[in-house]
């Protein structure tokens, strides 16, 4: 005899709770598989970095030799490449075009993205479309009109000739006029209303409160400078001049490749990125747009 | 000395008008509420007068000056905005201090206006707290205390309790009020709920398209109102209107019934009942006579959804032992709080 059908659901759960073992089994692959795959983009990260260690604590002999711990490890690299003058101004250079860029970069952006995003005038749809159609054009092809206007003025070997491409972005334009437009204009109003010029209210309302979007510019600009490579080779050919990415290929020549102190560079060269990191990324992990507003 | 005129004021986006000549006199110390469906223009206006929006026409004078063409911050004014708009990075101390970003006063003035402000909504204790830290009330607080501390001849209000919870919003709209006593300010208020409307005012402006339709303190737009828009608008459940045809001192409805009425009128009419005016009678005694078909139990009293055969009217039961659903009853209406209104242009028959 069928069991009557109102039972039926009954049954079935009954059925499923007393079945052995694939379903709970697929269940249970489930996160399985996705810690798995986590592990290995984990490793896929991390190897670089650790060979990267690895090797600037190895003799020469040993470089090759692709174990992650050294047979005999050694901080001679570190103090050869700390004690190379020229390490010194390389990290000086990145670190002086970084932070000078990074700064420019949160302030005109912002400047412009505000604008954009907060001012009705004629043609501002064409403007920020003419400043976002700038993004298609690659650095590949700007290298050589920037490199004749440098020579032109006078910026090779420069500080300024480094950083002048870079000290406002049309990436950066646009992150910070996405962010603005998130500003409800009740704010801006208010400030008007308690008798702040523009600037003001764009300086001590509006930027405190794209927070979170500044720290995400500061982290991509100055990562972005830090690690750049093909313009600063492009633009210096006085030592004294080169960033720490063009300096370090100093350590490789035709008959041979220092890979251990290129490691070593490498590795001191990591240092800031990650302190600008850990210093930001509070601020973009904190969403503060919204606690001023209806709770 | 009136604090605030508007004269003919109207306001066009490209070329659609939004609002069309509106006019009005405030005076000094006193609280006016605009109130409307949305976009008729009410929250325009205010923004006009705060100087956020450009006057397309008209003027606009604060304490005998015309400002239209002032900055918002020399207009003697000051706003409190529907999100509270307070800066989240800022303490309450400074967010109320905010107000006084651009005054020229000694720092030691500043810091008493704003002990005084706190002191005054009861925000003492939490002036050194960011606003998140701070419940949707007490941030409607400061941003009233910001507009405190300006002492300005104008307070703006812009829908100020329309994000709060309803007895958060009951229990704010009892401390403006108790606010408005005790400082006596000229305050210009905007909402869409016509209960913050009637418990606030002096007077009422009730704006539809741009338009203003009555001004009036809370009683006359209730009991007097100028247009069936009024009529219907203010107070909830909204007046009962049915169409008839007035003579002879009676009005005779479209629906059968005929109703003696104190008026010289003649011609097509609306009959205008308050449901707190319909009460409920035997089937055979009252000249409308109807079936119940919903009974919404308020406590006090009963509101009563009558079908009277081609029109509903909601009238006014007892709270204990109203008709049911499906009863018969006849509904009586007191002569004196009828409304009469004109059946084509809507407005009043007096």
């Amino acid at each position: 005899m069928t069991a009557p059908a109102t039972d039926a659901p009954r049954a079935a759960a009954e059925a499923l709770l007393r079945s052995p073992g694939p379903v709970r089994r697929r269940v249970a692959a489930g996160p399985a598989v996705r810690w798995l795959v986590l592990f290995a983009g984990g490793v896929a990260m991390v190897a670089p970095l650790a060979y990267m260690l690895s090797t600037s604590l190895k003799y020469p002999f040993e470089v090759y030799n692709l174990n992650l711990i050294p047979e005999e490890p050694t901080l001679d690299n570190y103090r050869d490449v700390l004690s190379d003058r020229r390490f010194g101004w390389w990290f000086f250079n990145s670190l002086l075009v970084a932070t000078l860029t990074t700064v420019s970069n949160l302030f005109w952006d912002s400047l412009v993205g505000y604008t954009l995003a907060k001012f009705r005038f004629r043609f501002r749809q064409v403007v920020f479309i003419a400043i976002l159609s700038t993004l298609m054009i690659p650095t590949e092809m700007l290298v050589i009109p920037w490199y004749l206007m440098s020579q032109q003025f006078g910026w090779l070997n420069t500080h300024w000739g480094i950083m002048f491409p870079g000290l406002m972005t049309a990436f950066g334009v646009f992150l910070m006029r996405q962010f603005f437009q998130t500003v409800p204009d009740d704010f801006l109003e208010a400030a008007r209303i308690d008798g702040l010029n523009e600037f003001q209210i764009w300086w001590r309302v509006a930027m405190p409160l794209v927070r979170p979007a500044l720290a995400a510019l500061a982290i991509f600009v100055f990562l972005g400078n830090w690690t750049a490579f093909i313009w600063p080779l492009i633009v210096t050919n006085d030592q004294h001049m080169y960033t720490l990415p063009v300096g370090l290929t100093t350590f490789s020549v035709e008959q041979s490749v220092q890979w251990e102190l290129i490691m070593t560079g490498a590795a001191v060269s990591v240092l800031p990125t990650l302190v600008v990191f850990l210093v930001f990324q509070r601020f973009i992990i904190r969403g503060v747009v919204m606690a001023g507003l209806k709770g | 000395m009136t604090t605030l005129i508007l004269r003919d004021l109207v306001k066009e986006f490209g070329t659609t008008r939004v609002v069309h000549g509106v006019s009005l006199d405030v005076t000094p110390g006193e609280f006016i509420v605009l109130v409307g469906p949305s976009g008729c223009g009410k929250s325009t206006t205010l923004r006009m007068i705060a100087g956020l929006e450009e006057v397309t026409a008209g003027t606009i004078e604060i304490g005998g000056r015309v400002v239209n063409d002032l900055e918002p911050k020399d207009r003697d004014i000051a706003m409190v905005f529907q999100n509270y708009a307070i800066y989240p990075h800022l303490t309450v101390r400074q967010n109320i201090g905010f107000g006084l970003y651009t005054a020229r006063l000694p720092r030691a003035e500043k810091a008493r206006r704003i002990e005084e402000a706190a002191a005054v909504l009861g925000m003492t204790a939490y002036l050194e707290r960011k606003p998140a830290a701070l419940s949707g009330g007490q941030r409607q607080r400061v941003a009233i205390g910001r507009a405190m501390v300006r002492d300005p001849a104008v307070f703006l209000f812009d829908e100020p309790l329309s994000n709060l919870d309803a007895q958060l919003r009951t229990q704010m709209r009892l401390e403006i009020k108790k606010l408005h006593a005790r400082l006596a300010n000229t305050i210009v208020y905007v909402t869409h709920d016509q209960v913050e409307a009637m418990t606030l005012a002096d007077r009422i402006v009730i704006m539809k398209d741009g338009r203003i339709q009555q001004v009036g303190s809370p009683a006359e737009v209730y009991h007097a109102p100028a247009n069936t828009f009024v009529a219907t608008f203010i107070g909830a459940p909204a007046m009962n209107l049915l169409a008839g045809t007035a003579g002879g001192g009676r009005v005779r409805l479209d629906i059968g019934a005929e109703i003696a009425v104190d008026t010289t009128a003649e011609g097509p009419v609306r009959l205008g009942i308050r449901p707190e005016d319909l009460r409920p009678a035997a089937p055979g005694a009252a000249p409308l006579r109807g079936r119940v078909s919903v009974a919404e139990p308020l406590g006090p009293g009963t509101l009563l959804h009558v079908d009277l055969g081609g029109a509903e009217v909601i009238a006014t039961g007892p709270g204990r032992g109203a008709p049911e659903p499906g009863q018969e009853v006849g509904l009586l209406a007191d002569p004196a709080a009828l409304h009469l209104f004109d059946a084509a242009t809507g407005a009043a028959i007096r």
